[in-house]
C-alpha cells in the first residue's frame, strides 16, 4: 500500500497503513496493548480507558513549520501531558509511542483496580473463568489486593435471562458496550442497551421477545468478562477442559468454520461437543456464526441415534442385524436391479463421490439423484457463474452493486448477511433487492422492486436487457438469489436470466461477481459436483437407496429401500435396511460452500454404536458387488475425486487445511483483543475457480422463457433460520425459536 | 572334631533367626489390626477425602473444577449443574452434580485441598480407602458427600429468593479497632 505512515513504539520502527490506530499498530509488532473495549472487528469508542499510552509527534517549529531535530538529526518528540487512548487514536507520520513507562503501567493497575471495586468473586464458577481477559489482564497489570470496602460494593442481579439463550450477570459487566456494539453494528438488531448511568449502569434488553437476535451468541464471545453466557455452554465445563476439533457448519451455503469443543461426559459415559465456537476465517465468516450453528450440535449425542443396522424381518418388523448380514443383503437386492440413488446435501463430498461412482462404474441399471431436487436444477449454472475465484466479500464496497433476487439473506445465509451488509452500509456498495415480501436486507437497499408470489423467474426474464444496462457501469456485480415459490424449472429459468445479465453487463466470470446462491444447506454445491449426469428413472424401480434424505417427496417408489441414516426418520422407518451413518462431528471429510469454497471438517468425537461413515457403507456394498475399490480413509477418496473431478483439480487435503496468518489475529494467548474465536489451524480452505472464468468457456447468452407459475411450488415455505427439521429437533436449547417459526409459518 | 562354632555355623542361621523369634514373640506388637483397630493419626494426615457441607445443610462445594485442575494425576473428575431456589444443593449458582474421585489414582498430595476455592474438600485422617475392585475405589459424590448436621436437611433444599445468591463470600471483615 502507498500510503503507509512510519511511527515508533518503545522505539521499534513500524509502518502501517493510514487511519490505523495505535493498538493495531502496535499489534502488527506483537505488542499486545490491552484493551477491554476495543474490539479490531468494532468501531472504537475509547470506554474503558485500559489502552493508555504515551504518544508524542515530531516537534514541529511554529516559526518554520519544519520538525526540530536534535544535533544528531533526530526529530525532538513532543510528549503529550496526559495519556492517551491508544484505541481511538490514529497513528501520524513519526508518531513515537511509549507502552511501558511507569506511567503507563501505573495507569494499568488503576484501571483495574476501578473495574474490580465492584467486580464479584466469581471466577471459580464463572464460564469465563480460564478464557477471562479481565483475569487475565488482572494478574497481569492488576493489584493484588482491594482497596476497597466489601460493604461498598455493588450487589446486582447474577441471573438475568436476555432471551432464552443468552444470560447476563449484572455483577460482571464492566461496561464495555462490546455487546451493543455488535448488535447495532454488525448484525443490526437493535436489542441491548445500556440503562441508568455511572456505577448504576446496566445492560437490558428491550426487544419483544428479548434478545430477538441470530446472532447473539457471538455477544458472549467478544465479551470480556464472563456477563455474557450462553444458555447452552452455562456450567458445561471449564474451557480448560475442553478439547478442540477444527470443523465445518453443516446448516447453511456459507460453511462457517467452526471449533468443536469436546470433553467427557458422564451422561454419554463418552466425549461430547460441549459448546460449538467461531473459528477465524477472514474469507468465510471472519469470527462470527450464527445461533444455528452454534446450538444445534445436539444431534450428534441424542438419545435415539441409530447404533446398529436394522433389517425389516419376516414379521415386518425393522430388527437389529449386522454389518455383514445387512451389506450382504444391500448387494444382493442391488445386483442387476434398477437402482434409484438420493443423496442428501448435507453428506460429504467423499460419500457423495463414491456413491455417483457407484451409479456410473458399479450398478448396471441406476440413477441417481441430489435431493433437494430444486437446487439441482440450477447448481449447474449457479456454479459456471458463481463468484470468481478470487472473491473477497471484503473488497466489495463503493461502485459495487449487489443484486438480491428472491432470497432472504439473513434467513437463508445469516452470516453473509452480515457481511453483504456491511459492504453496503459500512462501504457504500449499492444494494437492488428483488423479492415477493419484506426481509430484513430491505433496510439498506437503495431499491427495491416487488413482484407477485411465485414471479421471480418471469420479473428477471423480463428484466434482463434493462437490468444489464444498469449495471454495466458497476464495478463489480454480485447476485445473490434464492428459489423461493419456485419450482425446478422456474429456479433454474431464473438463474438463467441473473447469469444473462452478468454476461451481457459484462461481470461474468470476474472476482468480487458473480452469482451466490442461497443453497438450503451446507454441500449441495459439493454433492451437486460429485454426482455424475444420470437421466432419473421415473415409475418404480426395484431398490431405492438413500443416504441422508430429508424430504420426503424425493423418496422414489421401489421394491426394497435401503436408508443410511443418523435417525429412525419417518423415511428410514417405512425402509428394508436402515444402515446407521455417523454425524459430521464423527469423522471426516469435506464439503464445497455456496460460494465453492471446499474446506475440511475433521473429527471431534468418536463414533456412536456401530455407527459408520457413509462413504464405508458405500465402498462395502460396492465391494460386494465386485467393485475393487480400497480406501482406507476420506483423503484417499478425496485424492481419487481430484483427478477425475475437473473442478476439484489440484485440490488436496494438504492444500484445504493450510491456514494462513489472518488480520486481525483473534484467539491467541491475548484474549482481550478479538474474543474466545479460535485462531485457525485446521485450514481456511480453497474456492475453485469458476468456470466463467477459465478461458474457453463460452459464456454466451441464452434466451429464457420463464415457466408458467407452480401452483404446487406456491405452497412451499419460505426458509426460515430455526425451521423445524431432524436436526434442530434435538436440540432443546433452541426449542422455543423453532416453535415459534413453525406457528408463524402456519398462520403465514 | 568339632567345635560348638562349628555345630552352629553347620545350623547356619536358623538359630539366629530363633533367638530373633523369640525375642520379639514376647514384646508389644507394633502393627494394629486394621481395620478393627485404628490408631490414632496426625490430625493434619492426608487420609480419604470429604465433600464437607455449611451447618445449614448445603453442600460447600460449587462444582468449580479447580480441584480437578489442580490435581497432578487427574484423579477427580467434576460436572456442574445449575442450582435454583427450589432445589438448591449450594449457595449461588453452581453445584456438582457429578463429583468422583479415583482413590487409585490419588497420590493424597491434597493439592485438591488447597485449590478449593469454598474449603469443601478435605483430606481427613478417617477412614482409609480399600476396595476389591477398582470400580469400587472410584468414590462417588454419595460416597464423598459427608451427612447433613443432626436435624438439618440435607440436598437438595427449596431456599428463599435472594439468601443465597453468592457462591463464594469474602472472609469477614478484619477488625481493626483499637
Ligand atoms: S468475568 Fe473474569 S474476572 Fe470476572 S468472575 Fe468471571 S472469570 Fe473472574
Ligand atoms: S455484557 Fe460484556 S460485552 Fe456487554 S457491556 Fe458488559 S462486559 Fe461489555
Ligand atoms: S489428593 Fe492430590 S492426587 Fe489425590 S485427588 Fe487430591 S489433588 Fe488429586
Ligand atoms: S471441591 Fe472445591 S475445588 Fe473441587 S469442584 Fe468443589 S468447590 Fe471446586
Ligand atoms: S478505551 Fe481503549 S480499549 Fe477501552
Amino acid at each position: 500500500m502507498a500510503d503507509l505512515i512510519n511511527l515508533t513504539i518503545d522505539g521499534i520502527p513500524v509502518a502501517v497503513p493510514r487511519g490505523m490506530v495505535i493498538v493495531d499498530a502496535a499489534k502488527k509488532i506483537d505488542n499486545d496493548i490491552p484493551v477491554f473495549c476495543y474490539h479490531p472487528k468494532l468501531k472504537p469508542v475509547g470506554m474503558c480507558r485500559m489502552c493508555l499510552v504515551d504518544v508524542g509527534t515530531p516537534k514541529i517549529d511554529p516559526a518554520t513549520k519544519q520538525v526540530v531535530r536534535t544535533e544528531d538529526g533526530k526529530p525532538v518528540i513532543a510528549w503529550m501531558p496526559k495519556l492517551q487512548t491508544a484505541c481511538t487514536t490514529p497513528v501520524s507520520e513519526g508518531m513515537a509511542v511509549r507502552t511501558n513507562t511507569k506511567q503507563v503501567l501505573d495507569a494499568r493497575n488503576n484501571v483495574l483496580e476501578f473495574l474490580l471495586t465492584s467486580h464479584p468473586l466469581d471466577c471459580p464458577i464463572c464460564d469465563k473463568g480460564g478464557e477471562c481477559p479481565l483475569q487475565n489482564l488482572t494478574l497481569a497489570h492488576g493489584p493484588g489486593l482491594s482497596r476497597f470496602e466489601y460493604e461498598a460494593k455493588q450487589h446486582n442481579a447474577k441471573h438475568v435471562p436476555l432471551g432464552d439463550l443468552i444470560f447476563l450477570d449484572r455483577e460482571r459487566c464492566i461496561q464495555c458496550s462490546r455487546c451493543i456494539r455488535f448488535q447495532d453494528d454488525v448484525a443490526d438488531d437493535h436489542v441491548l442497551q445500556f440503562h441508568d448511568r455511572g456505577r448504576h449502569m446496566e445492560i437490558v434488553t428491550f426487544s419483544d421477545p428479548p434478545f430477538d437476535s441470530y446472532f447473539g451468541g457471538n455477544t458472549t464471545d467478544i465479551c470480556p468478562v464472563g456477563a455474557l453466557t450462553t444458555a447452552d455452554f452455562r456450567f458445561k465445563a471449564r474451557p480448560w477442559e475442553l478439547d478442540s476439533t477444527p470443523s465445518v457448519c453443516t446448516h447453511c451455503p456459507v460453511g462457517c468454520n467452526i471449533s468443536l469443543n469436546t470433553r467427557l461426559e458422564t451422561r454419554t459415559g463418552g466425549h461430547e461437543i460441549k459448546r460449538v465456537m467461531p473459528r477465524q476465517n477472514e474469507q468465510v465468516n471472519e469470527i462470527w456464526t450464527c445461533d444455528k450453528g452454534r446450538f444445534v450440535h445436539h444431534f450428534t449425542r441424542a438419545e435415539d441415534r441409530l447404533t446398529h443396522p436394522l433389517v425389516r424381518d419376516a414379521r415386518g418388523k425393522l430388527v437389529e442385524s449386522t454389518w455383514e448380514a445387512a451389506l450382504q443383503l444391500v448387494a444382493d437386492k442391488a445386483r442387476g436391479a434398477r437402482v434409484s440413488g438420493v443423496i442428501g446435501d448435507r453428506i460429504a463430498n467423499e460419500d457423495a463421490h463414491l456413491f455417483g461412482s457407484l451409479f456410473s462404474d458399479v450398478l448396471k441399471d441406476g440413477a441417481v439423484a441430489m435431493s433437494p431436487a430444486i437446487p439441482a436444477a440450477y447448481a449447474d449454472i449457479a456454479r459456471a457463474y458463481g463468484v470468481g475465484k478470487d472473491t473477497d466479500f471484503k473488497q466489495l464496497g463503493k461502485g459495487d452493486t449487489i443484486l438480491v433476487v428472491n432470497g432472504d439473506l439473513e434467513e437463508s445465509a445469516p452470516v453473509w448477511f452480515l457481511r453483504l451488509r456491511q459492504a453496503v452500509v459500512d462501504r457504500g456498495a449499492k444494494l437492488v433487492i428483488a423479492h415477493d415480501r419484506s426481509s430484513k436486507m430491505h433496510r439498506y437497499a437503495s431499491r427495491i422492486v416487488t413482484y407477485e408470489l411465485g414471479m421471480a423467474a418471469h420479473w428477471a426474464s423480463e428484466q434482463t436487457t434493462e437490468l444489464s444496462a444498469e449495471l454495466k457501469s458497476a464495478r463489480n456485480v454480485l447476485i445473490v438469489f434464492g428459489d423461493e415459490k419456485l419450482s425446478a424449472e422456474g429456479a433454474r429459468s431464473l438463474a438463467r436470466s441473473l447469469a444473462n445479465i452478468l454476461i451481457e453487463s459484462g461481470h461474468a466470470g470476474k472476482a468480487n461477481s458473480g452469482l451466490l446462491p442461497l443453497y438450503p444447506h451446507a454441500n449441495t454445491q459439493g454433492v451437486f459436483d460429485m454426482l455424475p449426469a444420470t437421466t432419473v428413472t421415473t415409475g418404480k424401480v426395484d431398490v431405492a437407496w438413500l443416504v441422508g434424505v430429508g424430504n420426503a417427496a424425493d423418496v422414489p417408489q421401489a421394491d426394497f429401500t435401503v436408508v443410511q441414516e443418523l435417525f429412525l426418520t419417518d423415511i428410514a422407518n417405512n425402509a428394508d435396511v436402515v444402515l446407521p451413518a455417523l454425524s459430521f462431528a464423527e469423522r471426516d471429510g469435506s464439503f464445497t460452500s455456496g460460494d465453492r469454497r471446499v474446506q475440511r471438517f475433521y473429527r471431534a468425537l468418536p463414533g456412536l454404536g456401530q455407527g459408520k461413515p457413509d462413504w464405508w457403507i458405500i465402498q462395502e456394498v460396492a465391494k460386494r458387488l465386485g467393485a475393487t475399490w480400497q480406501y482406507h480413509g476420506t483423503s484417499e477418496v478425496f485424492a481419487q475425486m481430484a483427478q477425475h473431478n475437473p473442478y476439484y483439480a489440484g485440490l488436496s487435503y494438504e492444500t484445504l487445511s493450510q491456514a494462513e496468518p489472518q488480520w486481525p489475529p483473534v484467539g491467541r494467548a491475548d484474549l482481550y483483543y478479538g474474543g474466545t474465536a479460535y485462531d485457525n489451524s485446521g485450514g481456511i480452505g480453497s474456492r475453485y475457480a469458476a468456470p466463467a472464468e477459465q478461458s474457453g468457456f463460452n459464456s454466451s447468452l441464452e434466451p429464457v422463457v420463464a415457466p408458467p407459475v407452480d401452483m404446487e411450488a406456491l405452497q412451499h415455505l419460505p426458509h426460515t433460520l430455526y425451521q423445524d427439521g431432524e436436526l434442530i429437533r434435538r436440540s432443546k436449547v433452541l426449542s422455543g425459536h423453532v416453535r415459534a417459526q413453525r406457528k408463524e409459518a402456519e398462520t403465514a | 572334631m568339632s567345635s560348638v562354632r562349628d555345630i552352629l555355623s553347620r545350623l547356619g542361621g536358623i538359630p539366629v533367626g530363633f533367638a530373633t523369634v523369640f525375642k520379639t514373640f514376647f514384646r508389644k506388637p507394633v502393627t494394629v489390626q486394621y481395620p478393627e483397630k485404628q490408631k490414632p493419626m496426625s490430625a493434619r494426615f492426608r487420609g480419604r477425602h470429604h465433600l464437607k457441607r455449611y451447618d445449614d445443610g448445603l453442600e460447600k462445594c460449587i462444582g468449580c473444577a479447580l480441584c480437578a485442575a489442580a490435581c497432578p494425576s487427574d484423579a477427580i473428575y467434576v460436572e456442574a449443574a445449575e442450582n435454583n431456589n427450589d432445589k438448591r444443593f449450594s449457595p449461588g449458582e453452581r453445584y456438582a452434580k457429578t463429583y468422583e474421585i479415583n482413590m487409585l489414582r490419588c497420590i493424597f498430595c491434597g493439592y485438591c485441598e488447597d485449590a478449593c476455592p469454598t474449603n469443601a474438600i478435605i483430606l481427613e485422617p478417617i477412614e482409609f480407602p480399600t476396595g476389591y475392585t477398582r470400580e469400587g475405589m472410584i468414590y462417588t459424590k454419595d460416597k464423598l458427600l459427608e451427612p447433613a448436621p443432626a436435624g438439618v436437611q440435607g440436598t437438595p433444599q427449596a431456599t428463599p429468593a435472594g439468601k443465597f445468591e453468592r457462591a463464594i463470600l469474602p472472609f469477614p471483615p478484619i477488625d481493626v479497632s483499637v
